[in-house]
């Protein structure tokens, strides 16, 4: 009964090396590589179509992609379970702390821009802000849509959760207005979100919300502010262009962060990242090439 | 006539007829259930242990001031846990107010006042409810409760304390209605007979005589509804908006809140394994697992205290 089985076994290890000699694959290994890949909810997106369309060119590359937060994906990689972290901040000095402490040395990779689009619903007739009007809105000290030109409703802050790459960079870079001797928080009244889609879905049904998204994720159900540096310099609405020629003030740098010692497989995906390929379908999905398509 | 087996479940073990013997086939088996309900003390003191280890430093480490502050924003290290505390407990008392009238109400209509075709509806319905995944109702909650009290209160946003309320009130409801309804239907029928021949209404037994006498029954099953409450995460997270904000009066329900679970669902994922956030995180988990004891202990103490008095009641 046993030995029946054997030549069906032969023939099948037979038919699965000839399917892997036939893929005409560079690469000397016939085993699959698998590559984790974990972090911000903003990049997750991307991260998913990338892997999709490297899949296809790269047979045997597994890619399994997972958001969670820009923490959360740092933190994996600090304690080795994932291959790349995708963040929408920087990694902090003491998580790097953390991770050499771990034996692992983070490499940082910009791999996309993003503008982060501050939103309201489009009941709202106010416009345009400035960036020290949206500071002062989320540390709670405008706290009624008439006092930035609006109606007279109270302001809901929305906001992503702590653990939050978009949280991170817009405590820093629009609550604070860049300025790192500042220690303000945001209003303890503002809402903490557990996902964008959640910012997105309360905007649209709220006339009293304003939140704050990647462009990427902003949809026709809400409206977007146009925003200012300062009061007399332009109200620019946030698009592709006007983060490439810096004209749009809240937009920053997205990253990919992998271990010193990464194996070839996962140095090859991070090389392709930066192809003219892959970053065309950054430009598809909302977000902003870091390297123009030759 | 009944089996052996079956009568001698409604008789004290020390009868003769019920005494069974072991067989040495059964011994295994015997061990087997044994230790499966060993197993479970052993697992509770092993979750207390590792509770208390991994959070009580968080005493030392984020220092006391910070830990009992008003203010809840770990990535800059504030660690206030009152904003928390008080949000969860007036989640849950407002849930357990619509819970407990819904709930008793529920099940005195099944067990008192229902036709049998209706009962017979109305239960496995109720069960259902009981298996609904939270993450359906805050999914309702979201797309449907929080508009409409939005737009029926007139508050600035629906993401408040009381939307999460009024969803950990329907998690709630079937605990209470299937534990007290349990309770209705193990008061004598000699009880209603002896009140309804002396000429008492069907409400005035209905509310004199079956409530009083399931009381600790039904008691039971309203401490174990604000257990039900309590310890719920996705449905609050999803609903309550988590702002951490220090309740000022009642009506702070109206407001956005965060509970001590959506808290620990939410960071627990980005916290660095040993830091100071990490141990506040399960220092919460310390209250939370106290709550839910002190609210188990209540509740074996009102059921038992209500058991002594009803068998000194029959004897």
């Amino acid at each position: 009964m046993k030995w029946r089985i054997l030549p069906l076994f032969l023939g099948l290890c037979l038919l699965l090396a000839g399917c892997a000699a036939d893929s005409g694959n560079p690469t000397p290994e016939l085993t699959s590589v698998y590559i984790q890949n974990k972090g911000s909810d903003t990049i997750v997106n991307l991260a998913l179509a990338w892997a999709e369309r490297y899949q296809t060119l790269r047979p045997d590359v597994r890619l399994s992609v997972t958001g969670g937060g820009s923490g959360t994906g740092i933190t994996s990689l600090i304690n080795g379970t994932v291959d790349i972290a995708n963040a929408s901040r920087a990694i902090k000095p003491e998580e790097i702390k953390a991770a050499e402490a771990n034996g692992i040395e983070p490499v940082e990779h910009v791999i996309a821009r993003d503008a982060i689009a501050v939103i309201v619903n489009p009941q709202n007739p106010v416009d345009e802000l400035t960036l020290d009007q949206i500071s002062r809105i989320y540390r709670g000290e405008i706290t009624n849509w008439k006092e930035v030109g609006g109606e007279d409703r109270p302001i809901v802050r929305l906001s992503r959760e702590t653990n939050s790459g978009t949280h991170v960079y817009f405590l820093e870079a629009v609550v604070r207005l860049g300025n790192s001797n500042d220690k303000t928080i945001f209003s303890p009244l503002t809402l903490l979100l557990p996902s964008s889609e959640g910012i997105i879905s309360e905007v649209a049904s709220n006339p009293n919300a304003i939140g704050y998204d990647g462009l990427g994720y902003v949809t026709d159900e809400v409206k977007m502010i146009a925003v200012s540096r300062g009061k007399d310099q332009p109200y620019v609405l946030p698009s592709i262009q006007s983060v490439n020629d810096q004209s749009y003030p809240i937009a920053r740098d997205l990253y990919m962060y992998s271990r010193q010692d990464s194996s070839q497989a996962v140095l090859d995906y991070l090389e392709w990242i930066l192809s003219a390929e892959a970053q065309q379908i950054v430009a598809d999905l909302g977000f902003v090439p870091v390297q123009t398509a030759q | 006539m009944l089996p052996t087996w079956v009568s001698c479940l409604f008789r004290p073990p020390n009868e003769n007829d019920c005494m069974i013997e072991q067989t040495p086939r059964e011994r295994p088996i015997n061990l087997l259930v044994k230790a499966s309900g060993y197993s479970s003390i052993l697992f509770v003191i092993l979750i207390l242990f590792f509770l208390l280890r991994e959070g009580l430093p968080a005493v030392a480490s984020a220092d006391l001031s910070s830990l009992f502050g008003t203010i809840w924003y770990p990535i800059e290290g504030y660690y206030g846990i009152w904003p928390l505390l008080f949000g969860s407990i007036i989640v849950t008392i407002t849930a357990i107010l619509i819970a407990i009238p819904l709930g008793i109400g529920t099940s005195l209509y099944i067990s008192e006042v229902a036709p049998v075709w209706i009962k017979n509806i109305l239960k496995p319905i109720i069960e259902i409810l009981a298996g609904l995944p939270s993450v359906v109702l805050g999914f309702i909650g979201i797309q449907v409760a929080a508009p409409l009290l939005r737009e029926g209160l007139n508050l600035p946003t629906g993401l408040s304390g009381l939307t999460g309320a009024i969803l950990l009130a329907f998690i709630a409801t079937p605990t209470v209605v299937s534990i007290s309804e349990d309770a209705l239907n193990t008061v004598p029928a000699s009880y209603r007979q002896a009140a309804l021949a002396l000429g008492a209404t069907r409400w005035q037994t209905l509310w004199n005589i079956t409530l009083p006498a399931a009381k600790s029954g039904v008691l039971t099953a309203v401490m174990l509804g604000i257990g039900r409450a309590i310890g719920e995460t996705m449905a609050v997270m999803m609903v309550t908006g988590n702002a951490p904000v220090m309740p000022h009066g009642l009506d702070a329900i109206f407001l956005p809140i965060r509970t001590m679970t959506a808290t620990i669902a939410s960071e627990m994922g980005e916290v660095a394994t040993g830091s100071p956030h990490y141990q506040v995180l399960f220092f919460i988990g310390i209250i939370l697992f106290l709550f839910s004891l002190t609210i188990n202990v209540v509740a074996s103490w009102v059921s038992t205290r209500g058991l002594k008095r009803s068998e000194r009641s029959l004897s």
